[in-house]
């Protein structure tokens, strides 16, 4: 795995940046160019920031360098059993870990471990005014100060470039198994509804085509029970099933329609939308693939109290997030300012106003 | 401390609220305000101008609206079991008293969670959700009288967090009123919201960047399939081995405690749980799980122990020696309240490699300055508890209790922790912020503050401290020759 500091380099730029008023695109991978807002900007690449700066299987975190490659750390997990609780889907060989981060992406295991942001336990950023900040740390419970390295989950690389990060992990399990049931949706959400009220080894859920999949993990002994308990009949290639599944490698996610996202609370119904769905997480994440327009999408998940992120589009648009609204907004305003005061980092990648 | 340019005085407050509460509901003269000089970190003790006991949502939002337009600082406080200061009044502002706000609004078993005031305790929630078969795991040893709007300032951890997560890990979603009297929603019942992660930075702020008037708090379900094993070492290098060597045997336990030879004395004496006298250090270690995984983390925590040299390993038979074993944990400070007639707890997270040597520096630094430490450990996620020993009666020896406590701090920071890993900074811990956290990142901090509250009525003078003071803290304090903060000037 290749190990380069390029710290001094990035905050140059920054700055050479600030000085022109020239915004910056940052670019990891380039794996994930197709998810947000599109921009024009300079490009800054972080992807020759990189190596694992510590990792620690006895103290069950892991620090690298933004730019390193996603599937080389998950490489490096597996040698010593163990894993990202997020799962975090990569779309792409050169996925890096900065990216994941920034994007916020977590995958099937989210609701039954942890979501990425969740894992989070510290970051070093260079903020709009290239300053190198270090905030958290490696250890699990950290209340020194605002808690401004999980923020940067999610956040688009619009409040600074996560230079590295330090993140959670846990066991790999020693065995998993999917069960395939057939249900309606209606029945599909009841049984998952169940067994969320239980402590069966559950670690992810997946509905298409009224199939229900469920994978659980554990020893061998405790997957045997949770086969007579649920029943149903055993997927041949679990690994690769859920492989396809948050990868979107699955014939649902590549069609030539828009690809939505959106969450909403795990018992709300059907929304009123045309086109297909796929559910995930007990059903509080549905796949809409569909030519709906925003304004209903948008406006469907909001009734079930829900939000919608245009996650694949086929043209470019302006804005593919729920928009914040009111006061919320200006503190989203306030917020950007307050790490990036000359709107140099990523600006309009998120929201097309910040 | 921290004073705030404020024109008004004791005697002129209570007329300025009094169309936002009921009179009896303002506390503004000496004697009333006596119970409020400080919260549960009671070295220091101050009044506010007044104190206000608001009884609705409409009642808190008229407060802050006035306390903005008159500009007065607010310290907002639930039961005040804080252990940083961080509901420390200030002069110059009214205190804000969410308790009465304790209402259970809603507990949704479908989605699993409770919707509650602020001022609801910690364990009402637990208690209230048993009969859906839920509860709220974020469990501080408080959790009989501390508030959710308290566990949400100081992001409150308890003896679980390794394997269910602190506060930030278990609220859905936060509903907050601005410093200029706005309300605002962060959160919701979804896996994942839009925008920035404002509940990250709201949990754990301690009151500087709204004030919680509701919360959605996870709930899950009751595990009724729990172990309890208690182990016993010779040194406390040997129950630190065992403790990464479970870890890195794949094993999460939902509870893993350890105490020295001192905790386990006054325990003993406290309230006999029956813990060995004769060991330096013992482990115990809560499990749950699926019934054979639940078997298997048994046996494998067992040989681990065992591998570790441990003189002792009992498994809980049944719940009532479960709850005798925890007893004895729980009771650890009121046990140390026992032995001296004040004590300073320390909060210091490190990596739980560097265990051994930090303890064995603390004895150190005890022997050093002549102070008493005794130790009890959330060895699971690293977190230390070193009860510092004194007395306020004898002169100077808070002023040494508080040099230990820093250089422990410190300590925790020089190899890889930080200074609080659950309490908070409050007013307590001002002074190690300035040695973990570089001028930039200080700024950063107020930067963010001024986001949320650019009037700087909420909580001012807590948790961050300003640069200014940690100049001055690094002139009486300079280490390994290296000048903190030297781009300020000096005085």
């Amino acid at each position: 795995m290749s190990d380069n500091e390029q710290v001094p380099e990035l905050i140059d730029t920054i700055k050479q940046a600030l000085n022109s008023k020239q915004p910056l695109l940052i670019q990891g991978g380039d794996s994930k160019s197709f998810y947000g807002n599109s921009i024009s900007a300079d490009i800054l690449s972080v992807k020759q920031h990189t190596g694992v700066i510590d990792y620690e299987p006895s103290e069950l975190y892991v620090t690298a360098r933004c730019g390193t490659p996603l599937r080389e750390i998950e490489a490096m997990l597996a040698e010593h059993n163990q894993i990202f609780p997020f799962e975090p889907p990569s779309f792409g060989d050169d996925a890096t870990l900065g990216g994941t981060v920034a994007c916020g992406f977590s995958g099937p295991r989210r609701p039954y471990a942890s979501s990425i942001r969740d894992c989070v336990l510290g970051t070093h950023i260079i903020n709009g005014k290239g300053e190198y900040l270090k905030f958290g740390g490696q250890v699990m419970k950290n209340v020194a100060g605002y808690d401004v390295s999980r923020a940067m989950c999610g956040a688009m690389g619009t409040l600074g470039i996560i230079t590295q990060v330090s993140l959670k992990l846990i066991p790999q399990p020693e065995s998993e198994l999917t069960l395939m049931l057939e249900y309606k949706p209606e029945q599909a959400l009841n049984i998952m509804h169940q067994y969320m009220q239980t402590d069966f080894p559950i670690t992810a859920t997946y509905f298409e085509n009224n199939i229900l999949y469920i994978r659980a993990a554990g020893i061998e002994k405790t997957i045997k029970k949770i086969k007579q308990i649920i029943g149903g009949n055993e997927l041949q290639d679990s690994q690769n099933f859920w492989v396809s599944v948050k990868e979107h490698q699955r014939e649902f996610f590549n069609s030539d329609l828009n690809l939505w996202k959106c969450n909403v609370p795990v018992n709300s119904p059907d929304l009123a939308v045309e086109g297909d769905y796929v559910m995930e997480w007990n059903g509080g994440l549905r796949w809409y693939s569909t030519n709906d327009g925003n304004e209903k999408l948008i406006a469907a998940t909001k009734s079930v109290r829900g939000n919608a992120t245009l996650f694949k589009s086929t043209s470019k648009p302006n804005d593919c997030f729920t928009q914040p609204t009111g006061a919320l907004k200006k503190l989203h305003s306030n917020l950007k300012t307050a790490f990036d005061p000359e709107n140099i980092l990523n600006p309009g990648r998120l929201y097309s106003w910040l | 401390m921290y004073s705030h340019k404020g024109m008004h005085t004791r005697k002129d407050i209570p007329t300025l609220f009094y169309d936002c509460l009921a009179e009896a509901h303002i506390l503004a003269v000496e004697e009333k305000l006596r119970p409020y000089e400080c919260d549960a970190y009671t070295a220091y003790k101050s009044l506010p101008l007044a104190v206000l006991l608001p009884e609705t949502l409409e009642q808190v939002i008229k407060i802050i609206k006035r306390c903005h337009q008159e500009n007065i600082p607010i310290v907002t406080r639930g039961a005040g079991t804080g252990l940083s200061g961080g509901a420390h009044p200030i002069n110059n502002g009214i205190l804000l008293n969410l308790s009465k706000l304790n209402k259970i609004h809603e507990i949704n078993p479908d989605l699993q969670f409770a919707r509650v005031g602020p001022g609801v305790t910690n364990l009402a929630i637990s208690e209230a959700a048993e009969e859906y078969g839920l509860y709220y795991a974020p469990d501080p040893s408080s959790q009989i009288a501390c508030t959710i709007g308290g566990n949400i300032a100081e992001n409150s951890g308890g003896v679980h967090c390794l394997k269910y997560g602190l506060t930030v890990h278990n609220i859905l979603e936060i509903t907050y009123v601005s410093y200029d009297g706005e309300i605002i929603t962060a959160g919701s019942e979804c896996y994942e919201n839009f925008g920035y992660d404002i509940l990250s930075l709201l949990n754990g702020s301690e009151g500087m960047l709204g004030i919680v008037i509701e919360a959605k708090v996870r709930l899950l379900p009751i595990s009724h399939n729990k172990e309890v094993i208690l182990a016993a070492f010779n040194s406390i290098e040997d129950a630190g081995h065992a403790v990464a060597s479970i870890i890195a045997n794949g094993v999460i336990p939902a509870g893993l405690e350890m105490m020295d030879k001192a905790i386990i004395h006054a325990t003993e004496y406290f309230c006999h749980p029956g813990y060995p006298l004769d060991a330096e250090a013992i482990l115990l270690c809560e499990l749950d799980g699926f019934e054979d995984s639940l078997k298997w983390e048994v046996d494998r925590v067992k040989y681990e122990c065992q591998l570790a040299n441990a003189t002792l390993i009992s498994r809980a038979q049944d719940k009532t020696q479960q709850d005798l074993f925890w007893k004895g944990r729980k009771a650890a400070f009121p046990a140390i309240g026992q032995l001296t007639n004040d004590y300073l707890c320390m909060d210091g997270t490190i990596p739980r490699k560097h265990l051994a040597f930090v303890l064995s520096e603390i004895t150190r630094f005890s022997n050093e300055i002549g102070l008493g430490v005794a130790n009890v450990f959330h060895a699971g996620d690293g977190n230390l508890h070193p009860l510092i020993m004194y007395d306020l009666n004898n002169e100077g020896e808070l002023a040494k209790a508080e040099e230990l406590g820093g250089k422990i701090l410190e300590l925790c920071v020089s190899v890889g922790g930080t200074i609080t890993g659950e309490h908070g900074v409050g007013i307590e811990k001002l002074n190690q912020m300035c040695v973990q956290f570089e001028s930039n990142e200080l700024t950063q901090f107020e930067n963010l503050k001024l986001a949320f509250d650019p009037a700087r009525l909420l909580n001012p003078g807590k948790a961050i401290p300003t640069l200014q003071r940690c100049a001055e803290f690094g002139a009486m304090h300079v280490h390994h020759g290296k000048l903190p903060h030297p781009e300020l000037p000096r005085f």
